[in-house]
């Protein structure tokens, strides 16, 4: 019995030992993998389910198979949300080149120029809410600083926010601000690692201007880039709170985007339609997976490659 | 996000609280959504509250006033309140239904609140039974700047007629003939429901609502031919303005009518205007001969079916309900009390007016976002705002409404 007990315990120990290495990694994972799947893996499939159901968030479900997705179909907000998705995505990466060519252009060593980057960097630290409601008063009608500029240029001021032609360019022009600033702080780190002999080597093959910041420096930045549409993209596609503050959708609807049409079918004051938004809540998951599955692809690729 | 920073050192406070005091007394908790103004009296009847009923502690968690509409799902469902606000008509619909909201009919039997009460009895019944108790409405009529009609040399309109032919003196003189800012959508419901009402009266305006009347219907229509009439007289670019920037505009005399809630005159006579400058009508009649019906928003307190202290929540229900607690809390919010038998401040002329106004009426709306279920208030709303700004595309926004009535009713 009693020479049973060291034969018994061994086994267990050369368990842990001959797996340690592969179990640990999982180990130091589980904490962020539980917290992933709780409140990220299962509301996808819960926002999955819920979108084939009638629901008003308090009382009892009713299945109704995809008439929700049918009803999107025909329903003219929704296209009008897809629609200006679609613009937010487009006109959102002009982020890119903009940050890129004011980074290029802080990228100098003058007196003071740290001060003058954290100038340009302070529309990212401040709150969406803070750039929503400043944009706002700077196109408010009668007294808006951007309403009087184009009253004093044409005779007649033009109210964005108002104005269903412009409303959405107006948002994005204010979502603009804060990215280009976030953008133009990841190429400033990146150009930090630009290697100086690539730079040296090009200049006395005779690179200058555009040809050196296409061929020589453009390169060296890829992975910056790649930072940087990914966050661009992601920024458009939840661009929610502009939305929310600037306008609330309006007027009649015209800037709503998918994340505040969802919000606005089940959450807001007048929306009891928990189906209805998961619904849209699916149809923009589905549209991030296209550029999220493309950006794990290329990470993979790059790692795998390497 | 107000409501959360305020609400958990209020929730600890409570706990703290509710901790020294449990062997004594007992708690009713109450989730608000008060103003600043209304806070301080609904403060003032808590506390005539627990001096009547020294054994129950009223702990009130007040909420920003916009966060709160969407907040009461959550907490309706979560971490139920004893007691809690909202409002009368088909916007407390989706609570009763989904069966969130408790009967309280006992307490308007036992109190006999269907004769006290009697002006809000039909908005608070749904299946035969009350559910909840209304402690104020505010009359809606047109605010008109004294000062803009002199400078359009212009006399207060009796009739429909005499006001739209008022409208272009206005704007001769660079006035907007009526203003109003719908950021927020509703402001512009309250314009068409006066039209409705005028138009084609009360029942008509409640079929509507209802969903039993098509958007097309010629009746439907006529509302929107007379507001063509004043459509173009309408401070433009109003879908970016709030209706406080809309206030701001007729303070400052460039524009004349507003068509608004009682509500509205704290913060006219914030901008400057007083009991000289700023005038009250009712809206006048369009259609001769239709009974006079106007727009009283009621706000509620209701049991939530979660509440686990439901005596002592009727017990404020009834004190809420009586004449004294009314006459008092509504002079000091500025509003009317619901029971006949209270009395108005005499020394408010808009009080006396809206208190005339209401109590004479045949009949009381809600606003369209209350007598209209949710989703059709907001397709509904953003209808008249787009209608406002192009009135060109009537056809299309009857249709879009048209086809929302048939989906939603």
């Amino acid at each position: 019995m009693t020479v049973a007990l060291p034969e018994t315990r061994p086994p267990r120990r050369t368990f842990w030992r001959a797996n340690q290495r592969r179990l640990a990694p999982w180990l130091f994972l589980a904490p962020g993998a539980a917290m992933f799947l709780l409140y990220v893996i299962i509301p996808i499939f819960q926002s999955l389910s819920l979108s084939f159901y009638d629901w008003d968030g308090m009382g009892a479900k009713s299945w109704v198979g995809t008439a929700n997705y049918v009803e999107l179909w025909t329903d003219e907000a929704f296209w009008t949300s897809l629609k200006n998705n679609v613009l937010w995505l487009v006109l959102y990466m002009l982020a890119v080149p903009l940050g890129l060519f004011i980074a290029i252009f802080l990228n100098q060593t003058v007196r003071g120029i740290r001060l003058y980057k954290s100038l340009f960097f302070f529309p990212f630290v401040i709150s969406q809410v803070v750039v929503g409601l400043m944009f706002s008063w700077f196109y408010a009608p009668n007294f808006g600083l951007f309403y009087k500029l184009i009253e004093m240029v044409t005779g007649s001021g033009v109210a964005v926010l108002a104005d269903e032609r412009y409303v959405t360019y107006g948002i994005i022009a204010a979502g603009l601000w804060p990215q280009i600033a976030y953008v133009m702080i990841l190429y400033l780190t990146g150009l930090n690692n630009v290697a100086p002999d690539q730079v040296e080597a090009a200049r006395l093959d005779g690179a200058k201007g555009w040809r050196m910041l296409w061929y020589v420096i453009l390169p060296q930045l890829r992975p910056a880039t790649f930072i940087a549409v990914v966050v661009t993209v992601i920024g458009a596609l939840r661009s929610f709170d502009l939305v929310s503050i600037m306008t609330s959708g309006g007027p009649y609807g015209s800037s709503r985007v998918l994340s505040y049409y969802m919000y606005e079918q089940a959450l807001s004051e007048y929306g009891y339609r928990m189906g209805y938004g998961a619904a849209i809540a699916v149809i923009l998951f589905a549209i991030m997976m296209i550029f999220i599955s493309g950006f794990i692809w290329k990470m993979w690729r790059d790692e795998t490659e390497r | 996000m107000v409501p959360m920073k305020t609400g958990a050192p209020m929730l600890l406070a409570a706990l703290l609280l509710s901790g020294a005091a449990v062997a004594q007394q007992r708690t009713l908790t109450y989730n608000a959504d008060f103003d600043p103004d209304p806070l301080a009296g609904m403060q003032a009847l808590i506390a005539d509250f627990e001096a009547a009923n020294p054994d129950v502690k009223v702990k009130l968690n007040n909420f920003d006033h916009e966060g709160y509409k969407t907040a009461i799902r959550n907490f309706l469902t979560a971490d139920s309140p004893d007691l809690a606000n909202w409002y009368a008509g088909n916007r407390m619909a989706p609570f009763v239904t989904s069966g969130q909201f408790t009967d309280v009919s006992d307490v308007w039997t036992e109190n006999d609140l269907g004769d006290k009460l009697a002006s809000s009895k039909a908005s608070m019944t749904i299946d035969g039974k009350q559910w909840g108790v209304p402690y104020t409405y505010y009359q809606w009529g047109i605010y008109y700047n004294k000062d803009a009609y002199k400078a359009a040399g212009v006399e207060v309109p009796k009739t429909w007629d005499e006001f739209v032919a008022a409208c272009p003196k206005f704007k001769a003189k660079g006035i907007d003939c009526v203003t109003t800012g719908t950021k927020a959508l509703w402001p512009a419901a309250g314009i068409f429901d006066y039209l409705d009402l005028r138009t084609n009266g009360y029942d008509f305006h409640m079929d509507l609502a209802n969903g039993k009347v098509p958007w097309t219907d010629p009746k439907v229509r006529a509302v929107f031919a007379e507001w063509a009439k004043i459509q173009p007289f309408t401070t433009p670019n109003n879908a970016a303005l709030e209706w406080q920037d809309a206030a701001a505009l007729f303070t400052q005399g460039k524009a004349a009518n507003y068509v608004m809630g009682n509500f509205a005159v704290a913060v006219f006579k914030e901008g400057g205007m007083t009991n000289d400058t700023l005038g009250y009508m009712q809206f006048p009649e369009i259609t001769p001969g239709i009974p006079r019906a106007e727009e009283a928003p009621t706000d509620t307190i209701h049991i939530p079916s979660g509440a686990k202290n439901v005596a002592d929540a009727k017990k404020f229900l009834a004190f809420v309900a009586s004449a004294p607690a009314q006459t008092k809390l509504n002079a000091k919010i500025g509003q009317l009390p619901t029971n006949k038998d209270s009395t108005v401040p005499q020394d408010d002329p808009f009080l006396v007016a809206g208190f005339e106004t209401v109590s004479t009426a045949s009949a009381l709306a809600q606003f369209f976002d209350r007598d209209a279920p949710a989703e059709m208030a907001k397709v509904g709303m953003e209808g008249f705002q787009e209608f406002l700004a192009k009135p060109d595309r009537l056809d299309a926004i009857l249709d879009r409404l048209e086809k929302a009535r048939q989906r939603i009713y």
